[in-house]
């Protein structure tokens, strides 16, 4: 009777850890499949009509995404100078001065708002950046998506000021430095690196929203002037040709996932590579 | 900092390379993907013909054209469904002014669909599609489509509807060739840009459904004409009022409009469902721009009202080839007049 | 300089000696103007989730107004004759959770354990390096991807499949049009399965080595001291995943509208085209003819937030109580 235990227990422990191997290699390939036919699908139509040109008349072949490329950068331009320095200045506070019962609340809050799904952040934009003036632009995009930065740019901020270690700034108070004086001269510097990636990583999340943006920069077939009209986008672009029956457009749909895809991996490969540096190097 | 210095820079150059752009007359407009293709096309001429004119139009449905033109965040909009006598009281009172219709083309909504291992054309009563659509009538081979196309090996399998998920003009236009010939559907359904659809997968603008339809067996959907057309979808001759079995084509939605030519309203408002005649394609629209009575910009005033010109005239030589039918001439000629009234 | 504080203080002040120096003194050193402008740019998030509720409660007033409780069990979705009810949405959005959590997080649970328990610690990092690259991908692509491949294979693959196997079931009945629930459950199972790995591992590296030690001391396998050692003890840290994992896949978007088929019906056949919340509000927010119409879209907005504003209350707080060190086995 133990003999017959023992072979189960044995068989078990071989059979579950096989599959908990298995499980995370299938996780893990998933990222290449997606790679793979991102690539596939995607690479034959990278040519050079597609980031110079603007888009054709439905049904015509040919054409590119040019607009919603630099579309796309004014967006996250928007949202970084709009979104990063509340983000910043608010991990600052909740790192440097924050008493502990409002440190609490903004922090609760910081965390509500990064759980609010994307759409909603869309309908809120609308109604703050849209509807006052009466029309779609691109600077109500950006707002969205600042909204979308700040919460992650606090989190991590805060986390990397945090890790400087007190000797730090006990020791730049001993040199008679005031308080905001360590943190702009001493504290933030050490910590730059850190925040930085964070910066970058909040902003390459950004870049692959959708669903806000479908209702405050809406789209544009043309080029956009200046911050207030609608403007073109990767990802909405993405939704819109995805969705239509035309083979050409699949075709870009695919190239423009691949450029965005890239993008957005090597923000995140790129910045954690710069982080483990950086910390070998402040070690 | 070298870095961010030189991102910032680089953006601010890229921003005003943007606004460098000036003297440009910016115009937005949404609405209709029923139209889309021809619009498209008509802005993409017009831009080469007026280089200071951009209009960037986005179809999202002609509900979207109605929703936005009210809420003024687009300079016109567009749609397939005229807006209704209440939507038109609530456009006054919430600009403070009047709104125009100004049909532009005439096109086919078509049931098109994907039955694998079917290759000939189907006919489709008017029994059938308001069935179909009601959920009443399930699979393929049910007798009231399979009387009306002898000889066709119609399979056992159950129909997949796709519907409009969006506001649509192409809905409306559908919805109320359904309510002229079913009553069930009438009180069941009735007609609208947005219906509550008994069954059905729904797909975003004319786009989405061809979409669904190309890739899903079984389906049938209905979409503009032109649509069909450019992907190589099948679609059926429908039954119209003389009882005969129609497939879309220009003739046949330039005869449902021959009525409507002789008679047409003030407004412009008009419905050529269903109409009578032998040679008349019973699902043919109108399609309409809705601008807004007053616009005070003076600019955009004029641009709007020189692509109107344009568009009745030399943009009506550019349907044909896409598949629409151009307008009747004394339509045309009605318009041209009408053009003044925006002030 | 204070003498060094007896007790340990968590605030940030505590790092600069306390309050010992004056009010004038802080002043003229300028800490207290930028204690006074970060302290405003923090209030100012507060002040923004405070104006986002307030939007959404505000706007929503008209659809409340009307429908009041009964929007929430309300099947019927009538533009036309202005019937909004929330119900096939909230169906729609629970059950592609629901069932997206039932493939995740088996799937996820079991990497996690393996990268934490069983890899060697290089490996590890890497893998769950790779599996959070997985967490970057935008919503969008991955609705690319969903139509484009998995909705095929739920046609021709997956569909026939599960009928020919549980077609007993009455959730694997009915025809398969290759959209629906059960594909849009799919999607969302790939994109939530690096949260619950990325959370789990982590919480599952900070058990203390005891744990699987005695278990092994006793004669255990590596399997059964993990399963029954090491795994209870960072049970609410998991749970926290998964509330984390549920959150973001009720929010989810672009993915879902592209694959469920957008139809607002509730249906008990898994193969069913379905609708959720937040596909709704993307497909018919910019062309919601009448106020009351729009109302009740955000009203559907107010709903999916206090959905997710719950669920990731829970989650931290789950988060919190196994970070503290206490997860206690029984």
């Amino acid at each position: 009777m133990n003999q017959l235990r023992m072979v189960w227990r044995k068989t078990l422990n071989y059979v579950m850890l096989t599959l908990t191997g298995v499980a995370a290699l299938g996780v893990v390939s998933v990222l290449f499949l997606i790679l793979g036919y991102l690539i596939f699908n995607g690479g034959s139509s990278l040519n050079l009509n597609f980031f110079t040109q603007l888009p054709k008349p439905v049904g015509e072949t040919g054409g590119g995404m040019a607009n919603a490329i630099v579309g796309s950068l004014k967006l996250l331009f928007l949202a970084a100078i709009l979104g990063l320095p509340v983000g910043l200045m608010a991990g600052v506070y909740l790192a440097e001065f924050g008493g502990k019962t409002f440190s609490f609340v903004i922090r609760y809050t910081t965390d509500l708002l990064n759980g609010v799904p994307s759409i909603v952040i869309g309908i809120f934009a609308y109604s703050l950046a849209v509807l006052p003036v009466k029309h779609f632009s691109t600077f109500a995009g950006g707002v969205a998506l600042a909204i979308m930065v700040i919460p992650i740019t606090v989190r991590s901020t805060e986390e990397f000021l945090k890790s400087i270690p007190i000797s730090m700034r006990e020791g730049a108070m001993a040199l008679g430095a005031s308080k905001w004086k360590t943190i702009a001269t001493v504290i933030l510097p050490a910590a730059s690196g850190g925040i930085l990636t964070g910066m970058l990583l909040a902003l390459a999340r950004v870049a692959g929203e959708t669903a806000p943006l479908l209702f405050t920069a809406f789209s544009n077939q043309f080029w956009s002037p200046g911050w207030g009209q609608p403007i073109a986008s990767l990802p909405v672009m993405i939704y819109t040709y995805a969705i239509a029956p035309y083979d050409d457009w699949h075709r870009q749909a695919w190239a423009a996932g691949l450029v965005l895809l890239t993008l957005v991996l090597i923000a995140n490969v790129g910045t954690r590579m710069l982080l483990s540096r950086g910390a070998t190097r402040s070690a | 900092m070298k870095k961010t210095l030189v991102l910032v820079s680089l953006m601010l150059g890229l921003a005003l390379v943007a606004v460098a752009q000036g003297g440009t007359i910016l115009l937005n407009a949404a609405g209709a993907t029923f139209p889309y293709p021809i619009y498209s096309k008509w802005f993409n001429v017009y831009h080469q013909l007026h280089s200071d004119v951009q209009i960037n139009y986005q179809s999202i449905g002609s509900g979207g054209g109605i929703r936005q033109v009210m809420a003024g965040t687009v300079d016109f909009g567009a749609s397939d469904g005229p807006m209704s006598d209440d939507q038109i009281a609530d456009f006054k009172k919430a600009r403070g002014m009047g709104i125009l219709h100004f049909p532009t083309v005439l096109g086919a909504a078509v049931p098109s669909y994907n039955i694998p291992g079917v290759t000939a054309e189907l006919n489709f009563s008017q029994k059938a599609l308001a069935g179909i659509f009601l959920g009443t009538i399930t699979k393929w081979n049910d007798p009231e489509i399979a009387k009306a196309n002898p000889g066709v090996n119609l399979p056992a399998q159950d129909i997949v509807v796709v519907h409009r998920s969006d506001g649509s003009g192409t809905t409306y236009i559908w919805t109320d060739f359904l309510s002229k010939v079913s009553d069930d559907w009438k009180t069941k359904v009735g007609k609208g840009t947005s219906v509550n659809w008994p069954v059905g997968l729904g797909g975003k603008g004319n786009e989405g459904v061809s979409g669904l339809v190309k890739q899903t067996p079984d389906a049938i959907g209905y979409i503009e004409l032109i649509y069909a057309l450019q992907n190589n979808i099948a679609f059926g001759k429908v039954q119209n009022a003389a009882g005969k079995y129609l497939k879309a084509d220009l003739a046949g939605v330039t005869a449902a409009a021959a009525g409507a030519a002789k008679d047409m309203p003030d407004d412009f408002r008009v419905s050529i469902t269903d109409a009578p005649g032998a040679t008349a394609y019973p699902i043919s629209s109108f399609t309409w721009l809705l601008i807004p009575e007053t616009i005070s910009d003076a600019t955009k005033r004029d641009a709007i009202k020189g692509f109107l010109k344009w568009m009745l005239t030399d943009g009506q030589k550019e349907v044909e080839a896409l598949s629409y039918a151009p307008l009747p001439k004394p339509v045309v000629t009605k318009e041209l007049k009408a053009i003044a009234l925006i002030k | 300089m204070s003498s060094a504080p007896a007790t340990i203080d968590n605030s940030a002040t505590s790092h600069y000696g306390g309050g010992s120096r004056s009010f004038v003194r802080r002043w003229l050193d300028g800490d207290e103007v930028a204690h006074i402008i970060t302290l405003l740019f923090a209030a100012g998030i507060l002040l923004l989730t405070s104006m986002l509720v307030w939007e959404l409660w505000v706007n929503s007033h008209l659809s409340r107004a009307k429908f009041g409780w009964d929007f929430f069990w309300t099947r019927t979705w009538d533009p036309i004759f202005e019937n909004f009810g929330a119900a096939p949405f909230i169906y729609g959005t629970l059950v592609t959770a629901l069932v997206s959590l039932l493939i995740a997080v088996p799937l996820g649970l079991a990497a996690a354990i393996f990268l934490a328990e069983l890899a060697p610690r290089k490996f590890s990092d890497s893998v769950a390096f790779l599996i959070d690259l997985l967490a970057a991908v935008p919503s969008v692509i991955y609705g690319l991807l969903g139509i484009f491949i998995v909705v095929p294979l739920m046609r021709t693959t997956i569909g026939p499949f599960l009928k020919a196997t549980l077609g007993f079931l009455p959730i694997f009945q009915g025809p398969n049009y290759g959209v629906g629930f059960l594909t849009a459950s799919i999607v969302l199972a790939i994109m939530i399965v690096p949260y619950i790995i990325s959370v789990s591992r982590e919480v599952l590296l900070t058990v203390p080595r005891e744990q699987r030690e005695a278990a092994l001391a006793m004669g255990a396998t590596r399997w059964e001291a993990t399963w029954q050692a090491v795994v209870p003890w960072a049970r609410t840290g998991i749970m926290g995943s998964i509330f984390l994992a549920l959150a973001r896949a009720l929010g989810e978007t672009m993915a879902v509208t592209m694959v469920i088929g957008n139809d607002p019906k509730i249906a008990a056949s898994l193969f069913a085209p379905g609708y959720t919340i937040a596909a709704v509000i993307a497909n018919e927010f910019t062309e919601a003819t009448g106020n009351l119409y729009l109302s009740a879209l955000i009203e559907l907005g107010l709903v999916l937030f206090l959905m997710t504003f719950i669920l990731n209350g829970l989650a931290r707080l789950l988060i919190m109580a196994t970070e503290r060190g206490g997860g206690r086995p029984s």
